[in-house]
């Protein structure tokens, strides 16, 4: 058996990877399905009424999807430069921490102002959480990976130390949650900003943070492709030392990386306390920083492709409630949904690369 | 008078994808005899050996040896293990010694029982010493690999083959790292073996030690075998045709006007852990108009050397100078600047961002200037135009400005780097290895760029492994050793080689 590469991979191919990644995942999914007893067809079709039944649920699917747009760019742009981000989850609340520390009544003003003062510190706070890591590794060579994972779990230890300490709220009843987001510094529900034939229900929590997420992905799309800057982190990731030979600053692009990496990061908690929740606890997120790394993967590190990658995670997973809740099987189904697409776009990304050859009896490789 | 033969490559054919690497490939080893297989890089040699040595399988022929009793036997095909039952031993280009090992173990390895309580040392020790004596190939047998210069190492490897009785030894270029005097000595101890029974293949694309150490040369040329003659019949241009197909003329030498000192080292120390990257009180004065060729054995400074004046390194002590002015903290960005140009030893690691386009490689030193970008925004257009005016100027050959420059040839990745360095006219230029891996077509096209830019006034410092090239390009000559230069103020290969082995002449 021998491995050869192929010659180059054709844009529709790339293209077609994960939507086929998809489907192998979901067919692959069928059989813990089956053995948990529940029926294959209604199942799925549970599951996919479930994000496309009602506007609502539709709506829910998005809500669900805008934190993941914020974290799976927060990867994709990271890991483009090589710099491994995995602590996105830590970013993402440090960045509702600073949304809640200037949105709860330090500062006050109209919305015009508020909202981008709010964004700004939690985005800052979320840079900050990844700077560290990333000067460890230009100074000292610390593995990005270790520092930054590691940071979540102080981070997430830090966030509870201060929702029992200055940020807690008096009136929560002892609950260690922040004191709620003033209305003017929330990020507007889309029914109150969209006109009103499109918003037909008024209990869609569906918020501007969505918007913000769009933007954001086109603006980092732009930035890759079209800028220097994006030309530097391609070159950086691909090959460093090439590019530091050639003039380019491979840390300072590192270090401008971290920053908007976690700033993306944190843009997701803020997005998520003060366009969803109100208000801060230390069950903000399920793992959305987690999540955002499979959601860069499934989007091959394209920022456009993010936007789609989320939207199929975040189906998968309000779709997979809706089938637990029918069918009477574990929501956990949603996880395994996700990872067999992850593994099966790894594979099919290595067999667009990659051509198997079976050549009978061949010696020992040298 | 024919020789009895002992292996026989029949119609053996390698494709790899559309590339055919080897084309029904002929050639007979006679028993006693040193074969040279030549060509240039790509012809396909080093393909060849390794279906000889069942690493390949190959697509068509077949692998024959006689065997002691006088009997042909077919090798099956793609069967490393059956080729060193054969007694076929390899000495690869790069060394597979473990260097955390003595000389000793190394020779040992994989050849006792893994079951084995006793290890008979004494016995093995003793054929080794045998073999010494024999060949003359003389090794520290108790020192750890890590230890021993590069010509140990390859005695060690050749020990290696021969202690498992290998009655064909091929050498894939043996002398490719070895100083002109190590070559000698290595050339004298096959000779001794040869007589003791042993056939031999080198691979080479040195002409004159192909002249002056084998028997019979077997020439390839872009995957098939172009031709077959015997040494003593042989004369250097004949092979040279052989080997490129045509005529290849060194570039013609026209005496420069050699003008105001345009890069000046003066004292320079950089102390690192690892002897190899170290710099020890060096000064070098390059003029406008001239090359300096730094010659010797890799490992002895040179990457320290070049790291330092592509701005990668900054000294410890001393000055670097640039047509006068002290650079005070070099770097990558500010040498460009100056107008160094720079090439760099390993064109595929330092030199393209290989899953970049052939366009963005060629502008990765210069984001900043005003036709490749506005306001942080590339200019695509500009971009790809000109790189399609310096893939026309500089030949540089693949599937266009826009594909990955991993697509194309080292030959043509050189070319880029080139195009990219020329075309900011550099007052100063460091070729390091210029010419390592390509083959003459491309090797020439180097050479004769750096001609023309000394022409226009640039100093050249020229490092190469290669003392050929340097000899026939460099107006001047430093010899590099142990993290020093020494002006060699000669052009015999003798003295220089002296020089470059750490004697004085």
């Amino acid at each position: 058996m021998m491995i050869e590469p192929r010659g180059g991979i054709s844009k529709r191919m790339q293209m077609a990877i994960p939507v086929i990644a998809a489907f192998v995942a979901l067919a692959l999914a069928a059989l813990p399905l089956a053995f948990a007893g529940a029926p294959i067809f209604p199942a799925y079709w549970e599951m996919f009424n479930g994000v496309f039944g009602s506007m609502f649920s539709f709506t829910e699917m998005l809500t669900r999807a805008t934190p993941l747009i914020f974290t799976g760019l927060a990867a994709a742009l990271a890991f483009k430069a090589r710099l491994w981000n995995i602590g996105a989850e830590g970013q993402l609340y440090l960045g509702a921490m600073g949304a809640v520390a200037v949105g709860t009544g330090l500062v006050d003003g109209p919305a015009i102002l508020m909202i981008p003062l709010v964004m700004l510190a939690g985005a800052g706070a979320g840079a900050a959480g990844m700077l560290g890591p990333a000067i460890l590794k230009t100074r000292f060579g610390a593995d990005e990976v270790v520092t930054s994972l590691l940071l979540n779990f102080i981070i997430l230890i830090f966030v509870q130390m201060m929702l029992e300490g200055p940020l807690k709220d008096p009136m929560s009843m002892g609950w260690p949650q922040s004191e709620p987001i003033l209305d003017n510094a929330a990020l507007p529900r889309l029914s109150d900003v969209l006109p009103s034939q499109i918003t037909i229900m008024d209990r869609m929590r569906i918020h501007s943070g969505l918007i913000v997420a769009l933007i954001a992905a086109v603006v980092a799309q732009i930035a890759l492709s079209k800028t220097t800057w994006g030309f530097k982190i391609r070159a950086v990731g691909e090959n460093a030392a090439a590019a530091r030979h050639a003039g380019i600053g491979v840390n300072r692009t590192l270090l401008g990386v971290a920053c908007i990496s976690g700033a993306l990061a944190g843009l997701a908690g803020v997005s998520e306390v003060a366009g969803l929740k109100g208000y801060l606890t230390t069950d903000l997120s399920p793992g959305y920083g987690y999540s955002g790394i499979v959601v860069a993967m499934l989007a091959g590190l394209s920022p456009i492709g993010v936007v789609i990658a989320a939207l199929y995670v975040a189906s998968v997973f309000v779709g997979a409630d809706s089938m637990s809740r029918a069918m009477g099987v574990s929501s956990f189904l949603a996880d395994l949904v996700v990872s067999l697409s992850l593994i099966s776009v790894l594979v099919g990304g290595f067999f667009a690369r990659y051509r198997i050859r079976f050549t009978g009896k061949a010696g020992s490789p040298s | 008078m024919k020789k009895p033969a002992i292996l026989t490559l029949a119609g053996l054919t390698k494709r790899f994808g559309d590339v055919v690497a080897n084309d029904a490939i002929d050639l007979t080893l006679q028993h006693g005899e040193v074969l040279a297989l030549l060509g240039e890089n790509g012809a396909g040699k080093t393909t060849l050996m390794n279906m000889l040595f069942g690493h390949y399988t190959p697509d068509a022929g077949y692998v024959e040896i006689v065997g002691e009793d006088g009997v042909a036997k077919r090798l099956p095909a793609g069967n490393a293990q059956a080729a060193i039952d054969a007694r076929i031993g390899m000495v690869h280009q790069h060394f597979t010694l473990a260097e955390n090992l003595s000389a000793l173990d190394n020779i040992l390895l994989g050849s006792e029982s893994l079951w084995g309580l006793r290890r008979n040392r004494r016995a093995a020790r003793a054929k080794i010493e045998g073999l010494m004596q024999e060949s003359g190939l003389i090794a520290p047998l108790d020192e750890k690999i890590g230890a021993l210069s590069v010509g140990e190492r390859q005695r060690v490897e050749i020990l290696k083959a021969l202690f498992h009785d290998a009655r064909v030894l091929v050498l894939d270029e043996p002398t490719a790292v070895l100083t002109p005097q190590e070559a000698d000595s290595l050339f004298l101890a096959l000779r001794k073996m040869v007589l003791n029974g042993l056939s031999v293949i080198f691979i080479s694309h040195k002409l004159h030690e192909v002249l002056a150490f084998s028997d019979r040369i077997a020439v390839l040329r872009h995957g098939k075998k172009v031709g077959e003659l015997v040494t003593a019949d042989a004369d250097n241009t004949q092979i040279a045709t052989l080997m490129v197909g045509e005529e290849t003329a060194l570039p013609e030498r026209e005496t420069c006007e050699v003008g105001a000192p345009v890069l000046e080292l003066s004292g320079v120390t950089v102390q690192r852990e690892n002897a190899r990257n170290s710099l020890n009180n060096l000064s070098l004065c390059l003029n406008a108009g001239e090359i300096v060729g730094v010659a010797g054995v890799s490992g002895n400074g040179q990457s320290a050397l070049a790291q330092l004046i592509s701005g990668l390194t900054r000294p410890d002590s001393g000055t670097i100078a640039l047509a006068g002015d002290v650079v005070v903290a070099p770097t990558p960005k500010g040498m460009i600047k100056a107008r160094v140009g720079r090439i760099p030893e390993d064109r595929h690691h330092d030199g393209v961002v290989g899953s970049m386009t052939v366009a963005e490689n060629l502008v990765l030193e210069r984001l900043g200037d005003n036709d490749v970008q506005r306001h942080g925004f590339l200019r695509k257009g500009a971009i790809s135009d000109h790189a399609d005016d310096l893939i026309k100027a500089y030949d540089v050959r693949g599937p266009g400005a826009q594909a990955r420059a991993a697509l194309l040839s080292g030959g043509n990745i050189q070319k880029l780097i080139l195009a990219r360095v020329l075309e900011k006219e550099p007052l100063v230029i460091l070729a390091n290895q210029p010419t390592r891996g390509l083959d003459f077509g491309a090797a020439g096209e180097v050479a004769r760029r750096l001609m023309e830019a000394r022409k226009r006034g640039a100093g050249v410092v020229l490092i190469s492994e290669d003392l050929d090239e340097v000899l026939s390009l460099a107006d001047r000559i430093v010899v590099m050793h142990d993290g020093e230069l020494i002006e060699a103020g000669t052009r015999d290969r003798a003295a220089i080689g002296l020089l470059m082995a750490g004697q004085a002449a």
